[in-house]
C-alpha cells in the first residue's frame, strides 16, 4: 500500500514536473516579441496581471522615484505602495530587469555620497524583494552627488537630488 | 582723413589686444588674494631684464618669483612701482636704500643670452639687515620654459629664507565640468600650481572624479562614469596612455597610489559594502583593508605607506579612522565635528585636513598632531567647501569651494593667513590634487 502510495506520488511529480517543463518551454516565445503588440494586445489573458503597457498608463507603476531625507537611507512610509506595485511587476514578468540609481545632495564628500547613493539603491532594493520581487531582476548603481536634478544650494533642490530612480532596462 | 584715421585706431586696437588674448590662453586660472598679512616678511624682487642681444623672453620672471612668494602667505612683495633703485647685480645694490624701504630681504637678476634660442637667469639673494648675499645662482632654459625656471627660483628663496623645501615648482590636477543634463561636458586638467599651463588630461560626456598622481608625478588615478557606473583609470599623463584597473560591480573609488607607488588603495562594494581594498598594481591582486558594516571610503596613505587614512561612518556620523595598510582594526582620530570627510595627510603625517561638516556648513579644518595634544584650526570659511589636499611641503591646501552654483578652488596657506582663489574662464572646477615634488630631467 505504502509502496504504491510513494509510486502513485512520485508518478504523479513526474507528471506534473513534465507538464510544468513544457509549460516553461512555451513561455519564451512571447519573450521574444515581448516589445511587439500581441503581448500587449492580447493585454489581460491572465486578469490582474501587469503588462508592459501598465508602465506608462498605471498611476503606481509611473511613480518611479523615491525621494529621501537628508544622510538616510529609511524608505518613507508614503513609497510603500510604489514598492509593493514595482515588486508586483517584477513578479508578473519575471523577464522584466530594472536598474535603480541612488543619488545624494551635493553636501559633503563625493566619495561619501557615492556610498549613500548606494545605499539608498539597496534600501529600495531590498523593500522589492521583501514585496517578492528577485533579486535578480534588479541592479544598483550609484551616482552619488553626480547626477543632480537641480543645481541650486537650497534645502527645496537637495531634497530633489536625494532620490533613488528606477529604471526599467527589460520590459 | 577720417577713414584712414579709423584704420589706424583699429589696428592699434588690434595689436593691443594681441598680449591680452594670447595671456588669457596660456593662463586658465585667475588667482585673487583674498586675506593678507601683516606678518609676512618684506621682500623685494627687483625686475630682471633681458641683457642678450635677441629677442626678450616672454616671461617676466621676476614677476612670476614676486607673485609665487606672495601667495605663499610667507612674503609680502614691495610692488614694482615703489623701487626706487633697479640693481641687476650684486655690486650694484646700495643696502641703506632697501633698508629705508623696510625689506628685510632683496632678489636682484638679469636674463642673458644661453645660445640655441634659450636663457640664463642669474639671479641673487641678499639679507638686507646683515648685508650678506644669501644665494648666488643662474639657470638656464628653453624660452618655453620660463616660468619653470622662475618657479624653481621661488623655491630656492623659500628653501633658504625659511628652511622649508618651496613647492612653486608644482602641477595640480582639478576637473572642470560645464553643461547640464546631457550636455554637460568634463574635463581632468592638469595646470602649474600657479593655474599656468593649463593641459587636459582627459575630456568625458559622463562625471569625473576624484583625480589621485602617482609619486613621479607622471600618472593619474580618476573615477569615471563613462562605462555607465563607476570605474577607476590611471592614465599617463604626457603619453595619454590609460589603463581601466577597477571596473566591479558597485561602486569603484578613491584611488590613491602608495608612496612607493606599485599599489593603489581604493573603495569598492563587490561584496555588498563600500570597503577599503589595496590593489597590487603589478599583478592586479587585491587585498581587503577594511570589512565593517557602514561606508568605508576616501583612502589616502601615511607617508611611510604602513597605514591608511579613512573616512568611515561605521560609529553613527562620517569620522577619520586609521587602518594598517594590511588590514586589522582601525582606530578612530577624528573627535571634534560631527562630519569629518576626506582626508588629506602631509608629508610628515602630523597633519591632518579634512572637510568637517557642521549642520549646513561644510569648511577646511585640519588636525595639527605635531605639538603634543592634537589641536584643531579652521582653514576655510564654508559654507560647501570640500576635497582639501596638501602641497607637498605642508605649506599650503588646495580645496574646493562653491559660489553661487559655480564651484571654485581656493589654495589656503596653511595657518589660514592668506586664502587665494583660482578662478575658471568658464565652468565649474573641483576635485582638486596637488601633485608631488617634480624632478628636474
Amino acid at each position: 500500500m505504502n509502496a504504491t502510495t510513494r509510486i502513485l506520488i512520485t508518478a504523479l511529480m513526474c507528471t506534473a514536473a513534465v507538464a510544468c517543463s513544457k509549460k516553461v518551454k512555451e513561455v519564451p516565445p512571447p519573450m521574444d516579441t515581448g516589445t511587439t503588440a500581441p503581448v500587449t494586445d492580447t493585454g489581460p489573458t491572465t486578469p490582474g496581471m501587469y503588462g508592459p503597457g501598465d508602465l506608462d498608463t498605471d498611476a503606481c507603476l509611473r511613480q518611479r522615484v523615491v525621494y529621501f531625507d537628508f544622510d538616510q537611507d529609511a524608505l518613507r512610509p508614503e513609497f510603500q505602495s510604489a514598492m509593493a506595485c514595482h515588486a508586483k511587476y517584477l513578479r508578473d514578468r519575471p523577464s522584466s530587469r530594472m536598474t535603480l540609481e541612488g543619488n545624494a545632495d551635493e553636501r559633503g564628500s563625493r566619495e561619501y555620497n557615492l556610498g549613500l547613493g548606494e545605499r539608498r539603491g539597496n534600501a529600495v532594493s531590498s523593500a522589492l524583494q521583501a514585496n517578492g520581487g528577485s533579486g535578480s531582476q534588479i541592479t544598483v548603481v550609484s551616482y552619488g552627488e553626480e547626477r543632480p536634478t537641480c543645481t541650486a544650494s537650497s534645502e527645496d533642490c537637495w531634497a530633489k537630488n536625494r532620490r533613488v530612480e528606477i529604471v526599467y532596462t527589460e520590459k | 582723413m577720417e577713414r584712414p584715421l579709423r584704420w589706424l585706431v583699429s589696428l592699434f586696437m588690434f595689436v593691443s589686444l594681441l598680449p591680452v588674448a594670447a595671456m588669457a590662453q596660456e593662463r586658465g586660472l585667475e588667482i585673487d588674494i583674498v586675506g593678507g598679512t601683516a606678518s609676512a616678511l618684506p621682500i623685494a624682487v627687483v625686475p630682471m631684464p633681458y641683457q642678450g642681444s635677441g629677442a626678450a623672453p616672454a616671461t617676466d620672471v621676476a614677476g612670476v618669483i614676486r607673485a609665487d612668494l606672495d601667495r605663499s602667505g610667507q612674503f609680502r612683495g614691495l610692488p614694482e612701482r615703489d623701487m626706487v633703485e633697479r640693481p641687476t647685480r650684486g655690486n650694484e645694490v646700495n643696502y641703506p636704500t632697501w633698508r629705508v624701504l623696510k625689506q628685510d630681504f632683496l632678489v636682484v637678476g638679469r636674463v642673458v643670452d644661453a645660445g640655441d634660442g634659450g636663457y640664463r637667469v642669474e639671479y641673487e639673494l641678499f639679507d638686507v639687515a646683515k648685508q650678506q648675499r644669501l644665494l648666488g645662482f643662474a639657470m638656464t632654459a628653453r624660452a618655453n620654459a620660463m616660468r619653470d625656471v622662475a618657479h624653481q627660483i621661488s623655491d630656492a628663496i623659500y628653501e633658504k629664507v625659511l628652511g622649508v623645501r618651496g613647492a612653486f615648482w608644482t602641477r595640480i590636477a582639478y576637473v572642470t565640468a560645464s553643461g547640464v543634463g546631457s550636455g554637460s561636458r568634463y574635463a581632468l586638467m592638469v595646470a602649474d600650481s600657479d593655474g599656468y599651463n593649463p593641459q587636459t588630461v582627459v575630456r568625458s560626456g559622463e562625471s569625473l572624479l576624484s583625480p589621485a598622481w602617482s609619486p613621479d608625478g607622471r600618472k593619474l588615478a580618476y573615477v569615471s562614469f563613462e562605462r555607465g557606473n563607476s570605474s577607476i583609470y590611471i592614465q599617463d599623463i604626457s603619453s595619454g596612455a590609460r589603463e581601466l584597473v577597477a571596473a566591479f560591480r558597485g561602486i569603484n573609488s578613491g584611488p590613491a597610489f602608495s608612496p612607493d607607488g606599485r599599489s593603489l588603495a581604493m573603495t569598492l562594494s563587490k561584496g555588498g559594502n563600500p570597503e577599503i581594498y589595496v590593489m597590487d598594481l603589478g599583478s592586479k591582486a587585491l587585498r581587503q583593508v577594511t570589512n565593517q558594516m557602514g561606508i568605508d571610503t576616501a583612502a589616502v596613505w601615511s607617508p611611510d605607506g604602513g597605514s591608511l587614512y579613512f573616512m568611515s561612518d561605521r560609529g553613527g556620523r562620517p569620522q577619520i579612522y586609521q587602518v594598517s595598510a594590511n588590514g586589522g582594526g582601525a582606530t578612530r582620530v577624528s573627535f571634534e565635528g560631527s562630519y569629518n570627510a576626506d582626508p588629506t595627510v602631509s608629508y610628515d603625517g602630523k597633519k591632518i585636513a579634512v572637510a568637517q561638516g557642521n549642520g549646513n556648513n561644510y569648511r577646511i579644518a585640519m588636525l595639527d598632531r605635531s605639538l603634543g595634544s592634537p589641536r584643531w584650526s579652521t582653514l576655510s570659511p564654508g559654507s560647501l567647501d570640500e576635497s582639501p589636499s596638501f602641497a607637498p611641503n605642508a605649506s599650503m591646501v588646495l580645496y574646493a569651494a562653491r559660489e553661487g552654483s559655480r564651484g571654485v578652488l581656493y589654495a589656503v596657506s596653511a595657518d589660514a593667513r592668506v586664502r587665494q582663489r583660482l578662478v575658471l574662464a568658464d565652468g565649474d572646477v573641483r576635485e582638486p590634487a596637488w601633485g608631488p615634488y617634480r624632478q628636474q630631467r
